[in-house]
Parts: structure tokens; sequence; C-alpha cells
């Protein structure tokens, strides 16, 4: 089991069917106005194979809160316990906000990055990257750089380079916020369609609430800052879905403003929050 | 729809057909300029207007060059100072790539660097050579650490430099994704800090240049540099012209050749 606490506190036992546990799991950043309280007292359960959302409106420390989970930041206190991968496997792999590619790497080698630095031997790497370069439609391109391509191809590859190194659990930290309606509804139905072969446990952040409906099995919703939790809920459609085909049906509808009922309040909160900081 | 399409294309085209005339016109000016200037040089000299004492007319200059390559003395001095360049490119500039990139990786260690190098930077390289040529005697070594030294500043500045304009998203990847701390810096940062890496390269190697003249003519029986204070000494104004045509004729090609390299190593920067 592996545990990442500050104050080294003997692992519970986590079941079979919980992948991560989070426990109290606050985060005090220290800025120059004083310490500043990013997460407050976050505790949850994500069950192994979910598609777990949080929806949050911005600065209420979701990002924070998948960057401790990723290892590039610590948390204050609190436990989080992830159960540990299979042996040859990574824990995690993350799929980030914006242009995460290596510039000077083609598709090709960007898409191989995490398996290259396992060592993993080269024919290995070529049929898994193969497999997915293939699933995200860019097997033409392995020869481009990343300032050849459309934003949306880029967060393809990324997907394709955490997919390929085959961890045992996905973060992503709002991967399609920064595209088009039109590529961010064929890259959600893309995500679905290769999450589907593997059906990973899945963390996945975003600010929109149908971003979170599409995808997630259950979504936890985040107050304004300091974050917590606010509700969690499970999602009532049945998988496989079709994104065009499921935002058409009426509980669809009724669903996302079941989320909004609780999310309008944070939002509003958020940007009082903002208005005072500004004046 | 092919007329709607086609318009556009033709129009395109004439643009471009535009612009290639006009880069033709710069092409043959930017070779023409400096001809008309050797021309107006060759014609001042023969009637007499400058003094060919200190400014020979270029045809003399280029019979002395000819003679010079012919009785294998300037073929001599080229290759006594390429080595020389070649070892203090090598003595300078790796020590000055692997601590750039380190400086740019780690914090402590630039704090600690940081001010010694601000401290040593600005010295002038001519005002060292004395303490060089004692310490180092008038053999080899004192040329090539002169060299050393002078490709040694612009090259560890820009690296660091270079690894720290990498954004730090590339390094959160990198240490998601597992990667050691070799595995950072050869797949990281030194890719990420190639092309202010060459611009230090290519400011080091004009720097050597100077340096390596400098150096011969004070402690060395061959080399450019000691070609052209010997001519000095016995009077021979066209072997010094040689000498200066030769070192910036070894900058063009240096400029060409590390500008080949860059496009080799840095295919993923967009032309501008």
């Amino acid at each position: 089991m592996t545990l990442l606490s500050p104050e080294r506190e003997a692992p519970g036992h986590l079941p079979a069917d919980v992948k991560i546990r989070l426990r109290g799991v606050n985060k005090v950043f220290e800025s120059r106005r004083g310490p500043f309280l990013a997460l407050d007292q976050i505790s949850l359960d994500i069950p192994t194979g979910c598609f777990f959302m949080i929806v949050g409106p911005s600065g209420c420390g979701k990002t924070t809160l998948l960057r401790i989970l990723a290892g590039l930041e610590t948390h204050t206190s609190g436990t989080i316990e992830i159960s540990p991968p299979p042996p040859g496997r990574p824990s995690n792999s993350m799929i980030f906000q914006g242009d995460s590619l290596f510039p000077w790497m083609n598709v090709y080698d960007n898409a191989a990055y995490g398996l290259a630095m396992r060592r993993m031997p080269k024919a290995e790497i070529k049929e898994r990257v193969g497999h997915y370069l293939n699933r995200t439609g860019l097997s033409r391109f392995t020869d481009l750089y990343p300032h050849q391509l459309s934003g949306g191809m880029r967060q393809r590859v990324s997907i394709a380079r955490a997919f390929a190194n085959d961890p045992d659990i996905l973060l992503m930290d709002e991967p399609f916020s920064a595209l088009d309606e039109q590529n961010k509804v064929l890259l959600q139905e893309e995500l679905l369609r290769i999450w589907e072969e593997t059906r990973k446990t899945v963390l996945f952040i975003t600010h929109s609430v149908d971003e979170a409906v599409t995808l997630g099995d259950r979504i936890m919703v985040m107050t304004a800052h300091p974050g917590r939790e606010k509700a969690t809920l499970e999602v009532p459609f049945e998988r496989p879905r079709q994104v065009l085909e499921l935002r058409a049906r009426p509980e669809y509808g009724e669903f996302v403003f079941n989320i909004w009922s609780y999310l309008r309040e944070e939002v509003q909160r958020a940007r009082a929050q903002d208005e005072g900081s500004a004046s | 729809m092919t007329d709607v399409l086609r318009k556009p294309t033709t129009r395109a085209f004439a643009g471009a057909s535009f612009k290639i005339s006009r880069t033709a016109v710069d092409r043959i000016m930017s070779i023409v300029s400096p001809l008309a200037l050797l021309l107006i040089w060759e014609i001042a000299a023969r009637l007499g207007w400058i003094d060919v004492r200190f400014f020979p007319a270029p045809s003399k200059i280029f019979a002395t060059m000819m003679q010079l390559i012919e009785n294998g003395q300037l073929w001599t001095h080229l290759k006594a100072s390429m080595y020389r360049l070649f070892w203090g490119f090598i003595f300078g500039g790796a020590p000055a790539l692997v601590l750039g990139i380190c400086m740019g990786l780690n914090r402590t260690l630039r704090s600690v660097m940081e001010p010694i190098v601000a401290a040593t930077y600005p010295v002038p390289k001519s005002a060292i050579l004395p303490l060089i040529l004692l310490i180092f005697g008038l053999g080899e070594a004192s040329k090539i650490v002169m060299v050393a030294i002078g490709l040694f500043f612009p090259i560890l500045i820009n690296t660091m430099a270079g690894v720290l304009e990498i954004p730090k998203i590339h390094f959160d990847v990198a240490r998601n994704f597992g990667a050691s701390r070799v595995q950072t810096f050869l797949k990281v940062a030194l890719p990420g800090a190639m092309p202010l890496i060459m611009t230090g390269v290519k400011l080091g190697v004009g720097l050597g240049l100077v340096l390596i003249a400098l150096a011969e003519m004070v402690g060395a029986r061959s080399g450019l540099g000691y070609m052209m204070w010997n001519a000095w000494e016995i009077l021979s104004v066209e072997t010094m012209y040689v000498g200066l045509i030769v070192i910036s004729a070894l900058g063009i090609l240096f400029t060409l050749i590390l500008n080949e390299i860059e496009r080799f190593l840095v295919p993923w920067k967009p032309a501008r």
C-alpha cells in the first residue's frame, strides 16, 4: 500500500474495490499575505474502475488535489491511500491541461515517452504506442512535431501518451478546456471509446457540468475557495455512451440542472471572492 | 466551385512570384555591394588616392594570398589555429554545457555559482593572457586554455538561460512519467535548451576566433595570429590583410556550418 502522509500514519486497510482513499486532506499554501487554505478536509473514496469527476468553480483547488495525487505537490495534513499498482506498471499518469507535449519530440516519441522512461523494449513500445496512436487517429502523423498539429490533435497525443503508459489510475486535469466545442465533443467520444477497452480508474477534473455528466460515473461538486466537498452524486446513465445521443435525452437535462443547483451558489461565491480581491 | 477555388490560388501564386523576384534582387545587391567596394578600393590604390603602404590594392593582397597558399605557409598557420580552436572548444564548451544545464536545473547550485560567474565573466580575457602564459607556458596549452575560457562563458550563460526558459509543465510531465535525473537532463533540459545553447556556441566561436588570434600574437611560433604579427615585424602589409581575410572567412564558414547543425539539432523550431 502506498501511503502519502506527512504524518506518516500507519496505513489503514484499503478494501479491494477502493483505489484511492482520502481522509481529511488539507492543503495550505504559504503566500505573502499569509497562509492560504486551498483544500479543506477533503475525504473521498474512488472505487476501482470508476470514472470519477470533480466539478468546481475556478480557483477551488481541484487542480491542486489532482497534482497532490500525481505526486507533483504535497498535502499539508490528512491521509491519502492509493492501492499499489500491479508489478511493473506505474501508479498513475496525468493528462495535463494545455500544452504539455515536448516540442522537441515528434508525435511518436511524445506518445512513447512514459514507456521510454521505463526502458521498455523497443518492439513492445512500438506495439503499444502504435495501438493508441491508431485509436486516436494519429497513425499518419507520427513524424510531425507538436507545432505542426492543431490543438485537438495535440491533446489526442497526450491522451495516447497517458494510455500507452498503461497506468493503474488516469488523472486528467481539464484536458479539453482549451478546445473548441466541436473538437471537445469528438475527443470526449474518443476518450470514452478508448476508456471502454480497459475501464481504468479515472479521476477527471473539470469546470464543465456537461463534461462531468457526459463522461462520469460519479461526480463530486466542490465549493468555492477553500475547496470542500459540496455533494457527491451517482450519474444514472448506462454505458457505453454516445455523447450527442445522451445529451438529447430529457433525463440528461434534468440531471445537469440538478448538478447546477449545487454548483450555482459556489460559482457566485467564487465570483464574489474574485471581485472582492480585485477591489 | 472550381472557379472560386482557383481564383485565390492564382492570386497567391502571383504574390509569391513577386516575392521571389524581390529576394533575388536583394541577393544580387548583397553580392554586388562588397564587390563594388573592392573595385573602388582597387582604383583608388592604383590612382594613388590612398596610401598603398597601409591599404595595398586588393589585387596585390590576392597575389600574396596565392603565394602563401602555394608555399604552404597559410595552410600551416591555419591548421595550427584550427587545432587550438578545436581543443579549446572541447575543453571550454563541454564543461560549460554540463554546468549550465545543472545550474538551470538546480536552484542551490545556481545561487552558489551565479555570483562567481558574474564576477569572473566581465574580466577582459586579453588581460589574463599574461597569467595564462605564466601558468601554462608558451606551448599549445596556453592557447587552448585561452580559447576555452572565451568559449566557456557565453555557452554557460546561454545554456542556463535556455533551461530556465523551458516551461515548468515539461518538468511536471517528466516527474509524473517517472523520468530519472539523468533522463530529465538528457530528454528534457538538453533538447529544451538547445536553441539557446546554439546561440551561445555561435557567440562563443566568434569570441574564440578573436582570442586565438590575440594569443598567437604574443606567445606562438605558428597560427594566423602569429602570421599577422610576424608580417608586422617584416612589414609585409599584404600578409596582414591575408590574415584578416582568412579570419573573417572562417567566421562566415563557422556561421554557415553552425546554422546547418542548428537546423539538424532543433528541427522542432518553426521557421520564422
